[in-house]
């Protein structure tokens, strides 16, 4: 894992500390949820994990195909996906509007933002499953898992408006859905 | 000559060193390396007849000229911008929603494969589509993980689509646009197959799309016109002339040295830079290859095969070829495995061949990359990647390959029986 800040580990501003998983499409609502019920003294910390799927899909499909010479995709993937890390982060430090570190990892998504938010006062993300309608699968592989294993309390949202068949959920879009997991 | 046990073991160990060296590289030089000097040595050896090299370097000469044309083909249409634009398109008309960019990279990769190759598809179109996937904020797995599954899923069309139907061609004794007409029906089911796996396997990451508005993607650059006729005129140049008994090399010629002449003129790429796009070293692997599998064939291993693969073109012969096929294409590579298959089921017939066609395209997804497929994944897996990526890309190589093969199998016997092989 490659992290480009150093996680807040200051134990008296551990409670403050308020860490965002910055994630494709969802992250304006994890972003707008943080704002509204951090306090007011929190230290934010953006993270956002890189997939690699991808590049390595790209990288090996290329090697698979033998005697090609120096047009391996892999790279170029590798250089468009730090972009979009950094283009994310920025663009989720903008909308935030307050000081923040940016923590930009490699690796297992679901294990990084664990082990990362480990020391935090507040997790905050948003369903990364299935949005039509409210359960289980509203939330993906990832966010299960962190639900499931996150040292930290994590305050879990909707990225959109809600299904509107929840049955005492929440009617107004983008705002959390109040579900408080801590271990 | 060699007596025929020590041919075939010279060869045999050529062979494998071969792979090796593919499978690991040493130093990062090609396997053109490899391969020439390991043909050059069966030739010294006499493992190999002179004259049965260069009988093989005759029959390979058109194809390795054809590939080189494709090659240079696409990516001059790199270069004008044809992916560029396409990625342009996808975002315009996906508005943002990943299951319907989904549909538009099914559309663009499985046409690209068709017709400028499965290289183009992994080298030019897949960063274009990880780019566009970026820039409309959804993930970009599915997405990618259909480029390179359609690179060989959807190089059934058209014999310029991938290699292995090049190396093949010849042996069907078909017209190009009979060979197409033929695999039009395998080519649309293995893609449908491909699609609903896809839209269910992915199923949470194609539901989480950007809330509100859909990104600003109006400014896209507009299509190369010039480029895309010369690419449909390099298309039908290849039916023409195919059926007037002229090889269809000669249309990829024709439309790769118009886009170069072009390019040359206008300073956007030198004669060097058009010789890169050729990919020499690959070219001369291709031929180091087909003269070492030539030799490991004709010393034993064509015999030993032969009772293996089932004759006639009935649904149950049909799968058995396209399934060994397959199985071979994932113990080493699709390459070797059709150039070992082609003798073996060209006298049963067009039909025979096309099944082996299906085997070694299909079949390479399922172990990734049908080359020694774990040991790729280790070195990739050295990259950044985790063992459950691998994990993921098994599963879904487990419910697209053998369905996909099955459903093919049943649509080339249909098309065959349509339109008759």
């Amino acid at each position: 894992m490659v992290s480009e800040a150093d996680p807040v580990t200051d134990s008296d501003s551990t409670a403050r500390s308020v860490f965002i998983w910055v994630s494709e499409g969802t992250w304006r609502a994890a972003v707008d949820a943080a704002l509204s019920h951090a306090p007011p003294d929190a230290s934010f910390t953006l993270l956002h994990v890189t997939d690699d799927a991808g590049p390595d899909a790209a990288h090996g499909a290329y090697r698979g195909m033998f005697g090609r010479v120096g047009h391996d995709p892999g790279a170029r993937l590798d250089a468009l996906a730090t972009a979009q890390a950094a283009d994310l982060l920025e663009a989720a430090a903008r909308r935030l509007g307050r000081p923040c570190d940016r923590l930009s990892m490699h690796g297992n998504t679901e294990r990084a933002v664990v082990t990362a938010s480990a020391s935090a006062g507040l997790l905050v993300i948003a369903r990364d499953g299935d949005q039509s309608r409210p359960g289980p699968h509203s939330l993906g592989r990832a966010g299960r898992f962190i639900v499931d294993h996150a040292i930290c309390p994590v305050l879990v949202v909707w990225p959109g408006p809600p299904p509107r068949d929840t049955p005492g959920g929440p009617r107004t879009p983008g705002k959390p859905d109040r579900k408080r997991h801590s271990l | 000559m060699l007596n025929a046990a020590a041919g075939e073991t010279i060869s045999l160990i050529a062979l494998l060193a071969l792979l090796a060296w593919a499978v690991t590289r040493p130093r990062g030089w090609p396997e053109a390396v490899a391969a020439v000097p390991a043909a050059a040595v069966l030739v010294a050896a006499r493992a190999i007849p002179v004259s049965a090299a260069v009988a093989e370097a005759r029959r390979l000469g058109p194809v390795i000229g054809f590939l080189a044309a494709i090659l240079v083909l696409a990516r001059l249409c790199d270069d004008d911008g044809l992916f560029r634009a396409c990625g342009g398109w996808m975002a315009r008309t996906s508005a943002g929603r990943p299951r319907r960019l989904l549909a538009q990279v099914f559309v663009t990769a499985a046409v690209t494969t068709a017709v400028l190759s499965l290289d183009a598809t992994v080298v030019l179109l897949t960063p274009v589509v990880f780019a566009t996937a970026a820039k409309l904020d959804v993930r970009s797995r599915p997405h990618v993980y259909a480029c390179t599954h359609l690179a060989n899923s959807a190089s059934l069309l058209l014999p310029v689509s991938n290699l292995t139907n090049l190396l093949a061609f010849a042996a069907t004794g078909l017209a190009f646009g009979h060979f197409a007409a033929l695999m039009a029906l395998p080519w649309l089911a293995v893609i449908g197959v491909e699609y609903a796996v896809f839209s269910r396997f992915f199923a949470s990451d194609l539901s989480t799309g950007p809330a509100g508005a859909a990104p600003d993607t109006a400014d896209g650059p507009g299509l190369p016109r010039f480029t895309l006729v010369v690419v449909a005129l390099t298309l039908a140049g290849f039916v023409v002339a195919s059926a007037a008994g002229v090889s269809p090399a000669w249309a990829a010629l024709a439309g790769a040295a118009v886009l170069a002449a072009r390019a040359l003129k206008g300073r956007r790429i030198t004669p060097l830079g058009v010789l890169g796009a050729a990919d020499v070293p690959f070219l001369a692997f291709v031929l180091g290859l087909g003269i070492v599998v030539e030799a490991v064939v004709s010393n034993g291993l064509g015999s030993a095969l032969a009772p293996l693969l089932p004759t006639g073109t009935s649904v149950p012969a049909l799968l058995a070829i396209a399934g060994l096929s397959a199985a071979l294409a994932n113990v080493c590579n699709n390459l070797p495995a059709v150039l070992v298959l082609l003798p073996l089921a060209a006298p049963s017939g067009a039909g025979a061949v096309l099944a082996v066609l299906l085997g070694v395209n299909i079949g390479p997804n399922l172990t990734y990359t049908g080359s020694l497929a774990t040991l790729l994944w280790r070195r990739t897996l050295h990259r950044h990647g985790s063992a459950a990526d691998l994990a993921e890309f098994t599963r879904l190589g487990l419910l697209t390959v053998p369905a996909g093969l099955i459903i093919a199998v049943l649509a080339l016997w249909l098309a065959l029986h349509g339109i008759g092989g």
